[in-house]
């Protein structure tokens, strides 16, 4: 009986989280405006490809989502040794400095950097644009890197960066070959973080955008605020699937990887 | 290896992109246009003191749903096997991918006039206005947070070893007493900072209201509003919202490592 009742209760919630984004799937067929079935039609999604506006908010949003984690990867895997390096009271210190970009209200960081950008664009002659984006995601991301990185450092052993050494290797490439590799799992997955992060923020990018630059997130608030859009329902469709296909492959590299070992093992 | 030479960049980096805007929001916060100090700015945004309020609650109910709805799953999935939990807690992100906007849209047109659900409640007899007021925007937010909540849970909970549990049946503890004695004590970790998870972003959202509440904003749409004619007004609003949340997030945390001390 208590297997059934909690099989139905996690059936609900699944319903719950997933029939909403169905519902947004099945209407970017529908060959009507409103929540009245007219026919199945394409045409929503021949409007979206043929925007040119939601193409460049597209493009925009790779760029800087591909510039900000590559910048905050690097930035931040360097500072993550460097305060590593910090003794108690300073590196707590500016640990916790850090983190404010993480634990402030977004909001509350978006309108503090859009307050910095309008002064100091006014001081220096810039509009808000591509450049105040790029840095504002950097800023938000940075911190997750030193987060994932920094448990990796304090697992590693100092002494086969001193082996490197002892063994002929350069600081650098004692640096290069030895620490890097060890740090790569946490470098990678601050990286993924900060990819993921940056092509997903609306509130930031909302407040140092300026009033040209467009990123998808920002277009699709133009598209659905106080209105029905079925180009937004078209697009959430191609989302889903992209982000199901990306899930697919993950898996089935698991997969591949756990048999790969158990062969191994036998 | 000994160097903290790479730090320097983001050392500074902080100073320019986190310590001087903030320091730039308690300037605007704390003086008039001409620049001098002044605290009418707090006067002035005093004025936005039940918006806050209603905030607050709205975050409080959205946190308490979440954690009622999220724990008992949480612990049901806690006791699958390692790979159907594993692909259950991917079932679950998977929505979380979605853009924020995407996923509250999605709402928009579930609760709107003449949509579905509008459609089914009149045509068994119930007049209601479904989108526009308080419930919508709770629902809004629960569909966002949820998973914040069930993800920290599952991961505390999945660290409970059954035979804590069996013993405590075998030892004669009824399942509430159980819940109450085992499974709760162990779990308070991740209550924490579920409830952390969802109650901050909920808390100080922005848009949401916007889509979902009709004529009710949050205290995220007044501040993105104000400041598009007064920065000063702007700054102190967001200024107490700051200071509430870290408010809060201090004392979750002691709350929390006095918690994991008596347990």
């Amino acid at each position: 009986m208590k297997k059934v009742s909690s099989k139905i209760y996690f059936g609900i919630i699944m319903a719950f989280l997933y029939l909403p984004i169905l519902y947004l799937i099945i209407y970017s067929f529908n060959d009507g405006k409103t929540s009245v079935w007219k026919g199945f039609t394409l045409k929503w999604y021949e409007a979206l490809f043929n925007d040119a506006q939601i193409m460049t908010s597209f493009y925009n949003t790779l760029i800087i989502a591909l510039l900000a984690s590559v910048i905050a990867t690097v930035l931040g895997t360097a500072a993550a040794i460097g305060i590593y390096n910090f003794k108690g009271g300073y590196r707590s210190a500016i640990q916790n400095i850090s983190n404010i970009p993480i634990v402030n209200p977004e909001i509350v960081t978006g309108v503090s950097l859009m307050l910095l950008f309008t002064f100091a664009g006014t001081l220096f002659g810039f509009e808000m644009g591509f450049v105040t984006v790029l840095l504002a995601h950097i800023g938000f991301c940075t911190p997750y890197v030193i987060l994932s990185v920094t448990p990796r450092l304090r697992q590693m052993d100092n002494s086969i960066y001193e082996a490197a050494l002892d063994l002929g290797c350069s600081p650098v490439q004692a640096f290069f070959k030895v620490v890097l590799h060890e740090l790569m799992p946490g470098i990678l997955s601050g990286l993924l973080i900060s990819f993921t992060y940056s092509l997903d923020d609306f509130v930031i990018t909302y407040f140092t955008r300026g009033s040209k630059f467009q990123t998808l997130p920002i277009q699709i608030y133009t598209m659905t605020h106080q209105r029905i859009n079925p180009k937004a329902n078209a697009l959430s469709t191609l989302m889903f699937v992209i982000i199901l296909l990306i899930l697919c492959i993950i898996n089935i590299k698991n997969k591949s990887e756990d048999k790969n070992l158990k062969k191994y093992k036998n | 290896m000994k160097s903290k030479k790479t730090s320097y960049p983001y050392l500074l980096w902080m100073l320019i992109f986190t310590i001087i805007p903030i320091g730039m929001v308690l300037y605007y916060a704390f003086t008039d246009e001409t620049g001098s100090f002044t605290l009418n700015n707090f006067v002035n945004a005093s004025d936005y003191s039940e918006v806050f309020l209603y905030s607050l609650l709205i975050a409080l109910i959205s946190t308490v749903i979440c954690l009622v709805l999220a724990y008992p799953l949480a612990y049901r999935i806690s006791r699958c096997s390692e790979k159907n939990q594993r692909l259950i807690i991917m079932l679950l992100m998977v929505p979380m991918w979605m853009n924020f906007l995407l996923r509250i849209y999605s709402w928009v047109l579930i609760l709107q006039n003449y949509g579905p659900l509008d459609m089914i409640l009149s045509a068994v007899g119930i007049d209601a206005t479904l989108i526009g007021n308080s419930g919508a925007v709770i629902v809004g937010m629960v569909y966002e947070f949820l998973p914040f909540m069930i993800l920290p849970l599952h991961t505390v909970m999945s660290k409970i070893d059954s035979s804590l549990i069996e013993a405590a049946q075998d030892l004669g503890g009824n399942s509430l007493y159980v819940l109450r004695k085992v499974i709760f004590p162990l779990s308070v970790p991740g209550i924490i900072s579920g409830i952390t998870m969802v109650f901050v972003p909920t808390a100080s959202t922005f848009l949401v209201a916007q889509y979902l509440g009709g004529t009710q904003f949050m205290i995220g749409d007044v501040i993105e509003r104000v400041f598009q004619s007064d920065h000063n007004t702007g700054s102190a609003i967001a200024l107490v919202l700051m200071v509430v949340i870290l408010g809060f997030l201090v004392f979750m945390n002691k709350f929390g490592d006095e918690e994991a001390v008596s347990v």
